[in-house]
């Protein structure tokens, strides 16, 4: 028997018992992701052709309650909020967290520190930045108020008008961009010092250097980072809910903070209606999963990846 | 190789597939309901007993579960504190694993009962000799439901008139400007009492408390939110109508809803720094518990109580509270009754109260009482009460007057979607998006829609 073909089984014997150890090793995940995420996403597209309230056995109803859902004036105005406050959530946060870590990458002394205290009101609960938006666009004694007072300003009803409550929770949602921050930042320090070199030999500004080369340089992390906070903000559930909704809140709630998942929340958990729940949640799987279609078609000429343009 | 892969993946996958689909709970297999000889004032009990949702930290709590604890004769009781988890309990239920016993709110047990999540109490009732006449009507009526009681409850929440003295008298007015029984003249104090220098809001002149208190206003001018048999919404009849544009003028009239919800949402509600010591609000209809509040932390505040009363001056008040409930497929059905019934009975209440006194008159405070739900009970508790002196003795009067005048909302099975209905109406006239009118023609529309569809499937399961 000639050596090579002696050499093959025994080389697919050994990736066998590699293939078998692996598989040993991950089979936990394996388990956890089939019980806990396969299994519910499986089952809740068989829910929602159901009428199922928790307790009883679910009832097949077809596609009723899809008909529902598009017959029901507040699911369009939960998308309407929800699409209002991505649009103007996501470019905010962007552009700020952009800002934050040219302004990090910059400073010289005492990096590690910033680092550390701009991340960490990621930190906080968003229970608590739910009460704390409260707290600090109270239209009376909040402090944002106080500081438009400063200059003149007439501060507006964040909480209680619905042209204002928007822009309150996309202000509030910046409190939490310091994990962005450190992202772009990472994403800024394997910028190629030479570009930059390059560029101030040419004449060129901070500006320029900044569009020209650190934009271009990062688009990549910039692009995820895009994807990323625009599926979160289609999800916004806590801050929005515990402001707005929650207990805390007693009998007050307000119209234009209905986000989808809290009208999705409420129709599982508050009226028990679990099928129209599940429908509810597939059409916002499907609505993500086109949000996110369109993004990469649309951004994709803009993002440089540095290896496939070489 | 990716064969092999997908070979050995096909044995963890499976499994647990496996292990999931057993995951279904029971369904709607709903167990045999007890009957009445299960029930029995003479048994003693075994085992242990789950009891959730209950919290019962204080004396009122503490002494009546040790009474019920030793009414069993044995049986250990686990309590599970906190507040009742709905996905908790509806899962166990489902899952077939429910505890023994749940503490849930009174509007939550027709909701619970039409989905058959609890089971009637009349052979519990029967079997412990339970005397339902010691419980107050209303109480007993948000507890029944297709003419069975689904649940034992306990305390009641009441309103009452309270004001700040010092500003009414500054103003030239008395309690009787802001009791509701004139609704012009309340209009006219929430002017007159109402701080707003360079149009900033500084005082609250008066709050009509709204959204929660829409059904006292209702009721005040002669309407009810919801039909005597539970089925048929009226939230859009002229008088609802009418008492909404009166509760949201008042806010009107001091600069609107999101001023006062701003001041009132600064203020430290539960501290010193509340609204009525820092004379940050005339008058407010208001919960009878908070009496014991502002004593406890402000007892110098220039208080004045009332009950409040309609445009006829009669008192009234929208009465809630809590309730005992048995799971449908509790394991230990006898010593749950057992249980609710001891936690509710009379002598249980007197002794409560009676530990609540010696607390009180350790710290030198007064005994200002507490509403049982018990009609026997307040009675009884009513003779212990000691005085705290002036303002505090009108309050507590006023709160156990309004104890004797109270209404509820009749159980129903959507009790959820009906609340949000009417509240979701009054909040889009409070936020400025709609008209009265037209916000409780919608809310009529949708609470309807849910009780219809709630009812028919009532019907569906009870058929």
């Amino acid at each position: 028997m000639p050596a090579s073909s002696a050499r093959a089984p025994r080389r697919r014997s050994l990736r066998w018992i590699e293939t078998r150890a692996a598989l040993l090793f991950i089979s936990p995940w394996i388990v956890g992701f089939v019980i806990f995420t396969a299994w519910p996403v499986i089952n809740s597209a068989y829910l929602s052709l159901t009428d199922y309230d928790v307790i009883n056995d679910p009832s097949f109803v077809g596609l009723d309650n899809y008909v529902a859902l598009f017959e029901d004036p507040k699911v369009g105005l939960a998308l309407r909020n929800t699409f209002v406050y991505t649009v103007m959530s996501v470019p905010t946060q962007l552009v700020v967290s952009l800002a934050l870590a040219l302004l990090l990458n910059s400073a010289t002394r005492a990096t590690g520190f910033f680092r550390t205290a701009f991340f960490l009101p990621k930190m906080t609960p968003p229970v608590a930045i739910g009460m704390l938006l409260l707290m600090l666009f109270n239209g009376q004694s909040g402090l944002v108020n106080g500081f438009l007072g400063i200059f003149g300003i007439d501060g507006p009803a964040w909480t209680t008008d619905p042209a204002w409550v928007k822009p309150g929770l996309v202000l509030m949602s910046l409190w939490t961009v310091g994990a962005s921050v450190v992202i772009i930042l990472a994403a800024l320090r394997g910028v190629p010092q030479e570009l930059y070199d390059a560029a101030l030999v040419d004449g060129a500004g901070w500006w320029r250097r900044t569009l020209r080369i650190t934009v271009p340089m990062i688009s990549p992390t910039l692009f995820f980072l895009f994807i990323v906070d625009s599926i979160n903000a289609l999800q916004s559930f806590t801050e929005a809910y515990t402001a707005f909704f929650g207990a805390g809140n007693t009998t007050y709630s307000n119209d234009a903070a209905l986000f989808y998942v809290i009208y999705l929340f409420r129709q599982a958990f508050e009226f028990l209606h679990m099928g129209y729940a599940s429908a509810l949640a597939w059409v916002l799987f499907l609505v993500i999963m086109a949000v996110t279609a369109v993004q990469i078609l649309v951004t994709r000429r803009f993002v440089h990846y540095e290896g496939r343009n070489s | 190789m990716r064969s092999a892969i997908v070979h050995w993946a096909v044995l963890p996958v499976s499994l647990a597939l496996v292990l999931t689909s057993c995951a279904r709970g029971t369904g709607g297999a709903a167990g045999p309901t007890p009957s009445a000889g299960q029930f029995n004032p003479g048994a003693t009990y075994g085992g242990a007993i789950t009891v959730m949702g209950f919290g019962g930290e204080d004396e009122i709590g503490s002494t009546r579960l040790d009474l019920a604890r030793k009414s069993l004769g044995g049986a250990q009781v686990n309590v599970v504190k906190g507040d009742l988890d709905l996905q908790q309990f509806l899962s166990s239920v489902a899952a077939g694993d429910p505890p023994d016993l749940i503490y849930a709110n009174r509007d939550q047990i027709g909701t619970f009962a039409s989905r058959g999540a609890i089971i009637p109490l009349t052979a519990c009732v029967k079997g412990e000799r339970i005397d339902t006449s010691m419980y107050d009507k209303n109480a007993l009526a948000q507890v029944t439901f297709g003419d069975e009681i689904w649940a034992i409850p306990e305390f009641n929440q009441v309103q009452i008139t309270m004001a700040n003295a010092d500003l009414l008298k500054a103003a030239g007015l008395t309690i009787d400007d802001v009791n509701g029984s004139d609704w012009g003249r309340i209009t006219a104090a929430a002017k007159a009492l109402h701080k707003a220098p360079g149009g900033k809001l500084q005082v609250i002149g008066f709050d009509s408390k709204l959204p929660e208190f829409l059904p006292l206003w209702a009721k005040a001018n002669g309407a009810d939110l919801l039909s005597a048999d539970g089925r048929t919404a009226q939230l859009n009849s002229p008088k609802v109508v009418q008492a909404l544009e009166f509760a949201v003028g008042v806010y009107t009239a001091q600069g609107g809803f999101a001023k006062v919800k701003a001041l009132r949402d600064a203020a430290d509600f539960f501290g010193k720094g509340n609204q009525f010591a820092r004379n940050d609000l005339g008058a407010m209809p208001m919960e009878q518990w908070y009496v014991n509040v502002l004593n406890d932390v402000s007892p110098e505040a220039p208080l004045a109580f009332d009950t409040f009363r309609t445009p006829q001056g009669q008192p009234l008040a929208y009465a809630s509270g809590s309730s005992w409930a048995i799971p449908r497929g509790a394991a230990n059905p006898g010593a749950a009754c057992r249980f609710a019934k001891t936690m509710t009975l009379v002598e249980s209440w007197t002794a409560a109260a009676r530990a609540r006194l010696d607390k009180r008159q350790a710290e030198g405070k007064p005994f200002t009482g507490v509403l049982t739900g018990n009609v026997k009970a307040d009675a009884e508790i009513e003779r212990l009460l000691t005085s705290g002196g002036e303002p505090w003795d009108a309050g507590v009067k006023a709160f156990y007057e309004a104890n004797r005048h109270t209404f509820s909302l009749p159980a129903n099975p959507a009790d959820a979607e009906f609340e949000t209905a009417w509240q979701d109406a009054v909040n889009r006239v409070l936020n400025g998006q709609e008209e009265p009118k037209a916000a409780l023609d919608r809310a009529q529309r949708d609470a309807q829609a849910a009780l219809d569809k709630a009812w028919a499937g009532w019907t569906r399961r009870t058929n």
